[in-house]
């Protein structure tokens, strides 16, 4: 294409006089994304979006077969991975991409933390990032129980139950999330309705803000290729960065074929809210660091509860993380800022290191 | 003229129970115990110490309950003879203390109204009671040997010795005591048969307080040996599908006609082991061979029955195995597991089948077995077969999906090349 006008159909021709394709036409072919070394971090975001897509279709065809109800979850799924044609496909697949999605959205965000794109004027855009974030991970905590097995569901117990200990809101929290004091059919009726209507709600709204955002001020040179001349090359979104896109998109596919195919997203025991807790409950792994940090902190610290500390914490630096554009006053005018980069590396290290010990050390209650 | 004995003793205890503690609850607090506990002889101050926690003083009894007197007297006045006061029962004596309230059916109401009054009846028709009445044994038991005096609790409670994980310790400090049982000529390696056992492992291991122990099959107040001819009966209690099988049996009768027990013969009484499928048959461990011979009848049949139990195992084993494969590699076979479950019914069935001691009765519960095993093992199959199918369509998708990956790939170099040479203004 090369910006070279081509002549169009009489049905683009049509089109473009009731919805404007020319200016969409015009805009796409302006839009040129910085070639640096930094490039390849460009294109997370959408193969986050892309495994999004994916839940989103999949979600929809599992909501085909799915029951929500305590009676019926379990065997709905049952049924769905023994006698529905390709249904194993469709859940694997569903759960595999939700497993890679929060992780490419994890590698996103730190990608964007120590490039230090969240800097001026691209500080809504970080926000509506860490929106995306909690609400992938409330997509995450919500799915997991839809199954109805024995692991979800006293993962979730445990899950509501550190809700539960937020200072003040805590128990009101709990019970809202659990609609009652126990995880119960009724929980499992609340999370359904917030995974398959609430939250994508939320994503939709949140993510079209992100979305025209990076349209808006396009993507962020980080500092250091900036103080170095800036970007020496550009290239055209589409169809050059476009395409480099469809590898990453496909390439992420054929791993999820693999996955699924190989992996099949097991369905386990169904749950028996009166039977005791399994050896080894544990979280989804994004929520494991959280998890480990928990179990590791002493009963009381400085006459408060571990727990409540701990969870307050965890409250604080989210807090810090969303406000970090704010907070980054260097980057803000500039200037190399060490001490962010320093943060960004802590927290990684600090996550893989948890997130591998919840896996290694020996399973528990 | 033995039940005239019979009776005559319990009319003894009959006419002792007469004067029944009606007002035992309402005894005021006991002057025995202040000087008990000060005379510093243990031997005085122990049962004092020990009674706080026996039930009787939970319900509301003091000493003179059963060793009569007057706790209102402060001073050796209230261990008068007058008033009622027996000192320590003798040995027949405690037959009749225990027996005037818990003979009592109106009486023990008050307390607990579940509990049975025929213990001392009981008593009389156990081993322990007829050498007592009738030789004045002094080393049989009475109730206070088995419920300790002083600190009696009732037998759910697991400090009591009459808690089914105790009674077999409680029975055996005398039955498994050769000294104390030399004149009686009778074994007393029972106890460490039964801690060999599969009802002592249930019990101990599992916590099934519902396995027997002592009591469960020689009764307990009126404790016996069960006779030869009913083993059967008393096994029966738990194991009543073998039971039936055996009764109808051509063995039920022969064992009577040769003076065996039925059950013990082949399970042993004590020693009781897990039964298993090496005991059928003409093998090695098998328990028919001590009778049968190939040659025989009997020797074919249980040779028959066993080679029927072998193959339902073998082809449930199968198809479990390959079920267990299928979902190892991720597939969803958890309806096939479960009905395979139909076939691990009709083992057992099979293996309670093979006491009628006839091939028909084991072929008709191995059948639908066999028959259940066979369709979940082709179900089995057939997931395997699903899960190659699997494999090969990701390897068709991944094969197409690298070749568009190509493709673009191809496509991105032209365009990049064709960009070097037009550079874009």
């Amino acid at each position: 294409m090369g910006g070279s006008a081509k002549p169009h159909g009489r049905l683009w021709t049509w089109l473009d006089e009731r919805v404007g394709l020319a200016e969409l036409e015009k805009l796409v072919k302006k839009k040129e994304v910085p070639v640096h070394r930094h490039t390849v971090w460009y294109y997370l975001g959408g193969m986050t979006l892309f495994l999004f897509m994916i839940q989103v279709a999949t979600g929809i065809l599992l909501l085909f077969y799915y029951r929500p109800s305590a009676e019926e979850a379990y065997e709905s799924v049952q049924f769905l991975m023994a006698e529905v044609e390709f249904g194993w496909l469709i859940r694997s697949i569903h759960s595999w991409a939700s497993n890679l999605m929060i992780f490419t959205l994890f590698i996103h965000l730190f990608s964007v933390l120590l490039l230090k794109a969240y800097r001026p004027p691209r500080e809504v855009t970080w926000l509506s990032g860490i929106g995306l974030l909690g609400v992938g991970m409330g997509f995450g905590f919500t799915g997991y129980l839809l199954p109805w097995n024995e692991l979800a569901y006293f993962a979730t117990k445990v899950g509501t139950e550190i809700t539960g200990v937020v200072p003040l809101v805590g128990p009101f929290l709990g019970r809202l999330l659990r609609g009652g004091d126990e995880v119960t059919g009724a929980t499992l009726t609340r999370f359904y309705g917030i995974h398959v209507a609430v939250l994508p709600l939320l994503t939709t709204l949140i993510l079209g803000l992100h979305l025209f955002l990076v349209q808006k001020h396009g993507m962020s040179v980080p500092p250091g290729v900036e103080r170095a001349g800036g970007a020496r090359r550009t290239m055209h979104f589409l169809p050059n960065f476009l395409l480099r896109d469809l590898v990453g998109w496909l390439s992420a596919l054929a791993i999820l074929a693999a996955l699924a195919a190989y992996y099949p997203t097991e369905l386990g025991q169904k749950a028996d809210p009166f039977a005791p807790a399994p050896i080894g409950i544990k979280p989804e792994w994004y929520f494991m660091f959280m998890f480990k940090t928990l179990k590791y902190l002493p009963s009381y610290i400085l006459g408060i509860e571990g727990e409540i500390v701990g969870v307050v914490g965890f409250g604080m630096g989210g807090l810090v993380l969303l406000l970090i554009p704010f907070l980054d006053r260097r980057t803000a005018r500039g200037e190399p800022s060490r001490l962010f980069t320093w943060i960004g590396i802590a927290i990684i290290l600090y996550m893989i290191a948890l997130t591998y010990l919840g896996y290694t050390e020996v399973a528990t209650q | 003229m033995r039940g005239l004995v019979a009776l005559a003793w319990l009319a003894l205890v009959g006419i002792a129970a007469l004067p029944a503690p009606a007002a035992a609850q309402q005894q005021r607090p006991e002057s025995c115990a202040a000087c008990h506990l000060e005379t510093g002889d243990e031997r005085l101050a122990n049962p004092v110490k020990q009674f706080g926690e026996d039930i009787h003083s939970a319900k509301g009894f003091g000493c003179v309950a059963c060793h009569g007197g007057d706790a209102r007297e402060a001073g050796m006045e209230a261990m008068d003879p007058a008033k009622g006061y027996i000192g320590k029962p003798e040995r027949r004596q405690v037959l009749q203390v225990c027996g005037r309230c818990h003979s009592d059916a109106r009486f023990m109401k008050q307390y607990n109204p579940a509990l049975r009054v025929d213990q001392v009846t009981e008593y009389a028709t156990s081993v322990h009671g007829r050498r007592l009445r009738e030789f004045g044994d002094p080393k049989v038991a009475t109730c206070v040997n088995c419920h300790p005096a002083h600190s009696i609790k009732p037998p759910s409670d697991p400090r009591s010795s009459v808690h089914p994980l105790k009674v077999a310790d409680t029975c055996g400090r005398c039955h498994g005591d050769p000294k104390y049982m030399e004149a009686y000529k009778i074994p007393t390696d029972q106890l460490a048969k039964y801690r060999q056992s599969v009802h002592w492992r249930l019990m101990s291991v599992k916590g099934d307080l519902s396995a027997p122990t002592c009591n469960d099959c020689h009764g307990n107040h009126g404790a016996a040996p069960p006779g030869i001819s009913w083993v059967g009966n008393v096994c029966g209690q738990c194991h009543t599908v073998q039971a039936e099988f055996f009764g109808k049996s051509p063995h039920a009768k022969v064992f009577a006609q040769m003076g065996v027990p039925g059950c013990a013969t082949c399970h042993s009484n004590h020693e009781i082991k897990e039964a298993t499928d090496a005991m059928l048959g003409l093998a090695d461990q098998a328990v028919c061979a001590g009778c049968h011979a190939a040659a025989d009848k009997g020797g074919k049949a249980a040779a028959d029955m066993r080679a029927l139990i072998d193959s339902l195992g073998g082809e449930y084993d199968k198809a479990r195995a390959i079920l267990l494969q299928a979902e190892r590699a991720g597939m969803e076979v958890s309806q096939a597991q479960f009905d395979l479950n139909g076939a691990k019914d009709a083992l057992v069935k099979a293996r309670a089948a093979v006491h009628a001691f006839a091939v028909a009765a084991v072929k008709k519960e191995t059948e639908p077995g066999l028959t259940i095993s066979a369709k979940a093992y082709a179900r089995g199959v057939r997931a395997l077969e699903e899960l190659q199918f699997r494999r090969k369509g990701l390897a068709v998708s991944l094969v197409i999906i690298l070749a568009v990956i190509a493709g673009i790939v191809v496509k991105i170099r032209q365009l990049d090349r064709k960009e070097q040479r037009t550079p874009s203004p």
